[in-house]
């Protein structure tokens, strides 16, 4: 029972750093219709970013937020460069950009920071804490409370401010929206800022666990996958309630169900996105969807 | 007869002219680069799969390394447990691959482009550790060694009675690559242009359109992820053939990448187009590691600077590029060129003789 309780403990932290780079996907979804594959990939630039701070003897509190506004300003140039020349381009040629992007992206860290992996400091310790039972050490705490935060930001700046309000609106009403004086495409700009800085997030908190190395979210862009298609990929609360689940349920299955053990619980998410696709296309939080002529 | 050949419009002309010169240019080059050609064939065969479903029937893939990977798996093992000849296994590797992929088309049916793109997407990533699980079936992590290559008697008569110097093993994978290269493509110019081909442009450029019209779209698109996997299959099958051994390695989630790259710069929706995207994805990232080098113009810190970067930042760059500017690849740029000059000629000859000229058939 008690390794039961720590296993859904650090199921929760990773599923909270899923959470954070699914709700990236969502931004994106929710600002134009697309699936941002290199979400992942612009995470993991700028925990190099972060990484070479520290590295230059930066204090982990002033690189982790300044990571953020860099990764943010990072977010609004690529959409300015790259995707706004193909913004009303068909959905295939969207993907193909946000792939090509990732490949880019990739292809620059390795050739910048190289493929060998590098331990990445934690602010938190590795001790563990009895927390109701369980041994739960700082480092999941931590990255909990950091999750939870930074969602939390972004739900209040979503839905209790007014640029806020006018991203939802041009997302949601672009013509209505420009009538009414808003800059719709500077709102996607914001949107893919406001992403990538989110994706930052989740990628300073894995980094940690797994190695920071060039390839390091290509696994957690899956399971991010996961949870915002759980979740229903338009909505911002789909996609935290589908991380937990996704993180949880991962991490379980690895630990109790001998066939996946740690090798294959990679397959699990994708048998995820299989099956809520196949059984219930819109998600937990996701509105049905109609189709006009 | 002579009539025919007289008419026959110059495209056709192109098309024997290309594919006499890749029956004919082995025998010019060394052996080990026609053994790349034959990788670079492959590729192509595997990108005609996946042009078959991204660009005839609008149904984005991003994960056919791993039909590959099911294809070349499916031969290697029939061929390394079950002692078949390898050549044997091939068709049944490609048969197999495309019920594969007909089943995964059915639920891909009820998927948009963009979840579909997803699910494949993640299919790719999750490929080689799925491999590795059955190690008794697939060897694991170690992959499969497949038996050396044995050139056939006969073909090596024949080679040697038309060049006079024998057949080496890399040059008949190489022939057999060339001879599936032809007939995939065959096929596959043949179904585009009749009723399946054109159903299925009809469900990409309007699905609810085309339902109105009485076609019937689950059958087109899982028809179309069938084929498109068949294509995959026996490129995967032909891969190991050409490569003697495969492992999960053999199919990371760059491999679908490197399909798409192709894919796109030939030029979605055309028959050449993978030919030439097949020959540019192979080529790109080993001529970038040796041509450059060897050229003394290049600033040696840009030439060090492309072999460290690897291929990754071309493909990205070029994909975008392409998306951008060019969405329809080289036979797109290629095929608007010669129009334009077309029309120029035409409008010469207008002036001279006052006729209209009858207009260029579409399709």
């Amino acid at each position: 029972m008690q390794e039961f309780l720590q296993q859904i403990v650090s199921g929760i932290a990773s599923g909270g750093i899923f959470a954070s780079l699914a709700l990236a996907l969502v931004l994106i979804y929710n600002a134009m219709g697309l699936v941002n594959f290199a979400q992942g990939e612009m995470a993991m630039l700028a925990t190099f970013i972060a990484f070479t701070l520290v590295d230059h003897g930066v204090s982990y509190w002033i690189a982790f937020p300044v990571t953020l506004v860099v990764a943010f300003a990072g977010g609004i140039l690529v959409q300015r460069i790259v995707i706004r020349p193909v913004e009303r381009a068909p959905i295939l040629t969207l993907v193909i950009v946000t792939l090509g992007l990732a490949t880019l992206v990739n292809g620059v860290a390795g050739f910048i920071f190289g493929y060998v992996p590098r331990s990445f400091p934690s602010p938190f310790s590795a001790q563990t804490v009895n927390l109701l039972g369980a041994f739960v050490s700082y480092r999941d705490l931590g990255v909990i409370g950091v999750s939870t935060v930074v969602l939390l930001l972004i739900y209040l700046l979503l839905q209790r401010t007014t640029i806020g309000l006018t991203m939802r609106a041009a997302a949601h009403h672009p013509e209505a929206s420009r009538l009414l004086g808003v800059h719709v495409s500077w709102m996607l700009a914001l949107g893919w800022g406001l992403a990538s800085a989110v994706g930052a997030v989740s990628g300073i908190m894995v980094a940690p666990i797994l190695l920071l190395e060039p390839n390091m979210m290509q696994t957690i862009i899956i399971y991010a996958f996961a949870a915002a298609v759980l979740g229903g990929i338009e909505s911002p609360l789909g996609a935290v309630v589908g991380g937990l689940i996704v993180g949880v349920t991962v991490n379980l299955a690895g630990a109790y169900i001998p066939f996946v053990g740690g090798d294959l619980q990679l397959a699990v998410a994708l048998a995820i996105i299989i099956t809520v696709l196949v059984i219930k296309p819109n998600g937990l939080f996701g509105r049905p969807s109609v189709r006009r002529v | 007869m002579l009539q025919r050949i007289r008419t026959a419009p110059p495209r056709y002309w192109l098309v024997v002219v290309v594919v006499l010169f890749f029956a004919g240019f082995p025998t010019v080059i060394s052996s080990f680069q026609a053994g790349q050609w034959a990788l670079a064939l492959i590729l192509a065969i595997a990108i005609m799969g996946l042009n078959i479903l991204v660009g005839y029937s609008g149904q984005l893939s991003l994960g056919h390394g791993a039909f590959m990977a099911f294809g070349a798996y499916a031969s290697a093992i029939l061929a390394h447990r079950y002692k078949m000849d390898y050549l044997v296994t091939i068709p049944i590797a490609g048969l197999l691959t495309g019920m594969v992929g007909f089943l995964f088309g059915v639920p891909a049916l009820r998927l948009s482009a963009l979840y579909l793109a997803l699910a494949t997407f993640a299919l790719a990533v999750v490929m080689p550790s799925l491999i590795k699980r059955p190690v008794g079936l697939t060897g694991g992590v170690q992959g499969i060694s497949l038996p050396p290559v044995v050139v056939p008697q006969l073909a090596k008569d024949g080679f040697t009675m038309l060049t006079g110097s024998a057949m080496t093993s890399d040059q008949w994978v190489y022939y057999v690559t060339f001879a599936y290269a032809l007939v995939l493509f065959w096929l596959a110019w043949n179904l585009v242009r009749h009723r399946a081909g054109r159903a299925m442009r009809a469900i990409r450029d309007g699905e609810v359109a085309a339902a109105a019209s009485g076609i019937n779209i689950s059958g087109y698109k899982t028809l179309a992820f069938g084929i498109s996997a068949l294509y995959a299959g026996i490129a995967g099958s032909l891969l190991g053939l050409a490569t003697g051994y495969i492992s999960p390695d053999t199919f990371p989630v760059s491999l679908s990448i490197q399909l798409l790259v192709g894919a796109v710069v030939g030029g979605l929706a055309s028959i050449p187009g993978p030919l030439l995207g097949g020959i540019f994805a192979y080529f790109l990232p080993i001529e970038s590691n040796q041509w450059v080098p060897t050229q003394t113009w290049i600033p040696s810190q840009i030439v060090a600077t492309v072999v460290k970067a690897g291929p990754a930042v071309t493909y990205g760059v070029v994909l975008i590029l392409l998306m951008i500017f060019a969405p329809n690849g080289i036979v797109g740029l290629a095929t608007a060129g010669y129009n334009r000059l077309r029309r120029r000629l035409r409008g010469a000859a207008d002036r001279e003789s006052g006729h209209i000229p009858p207009d260029p058939q579409t399709v």
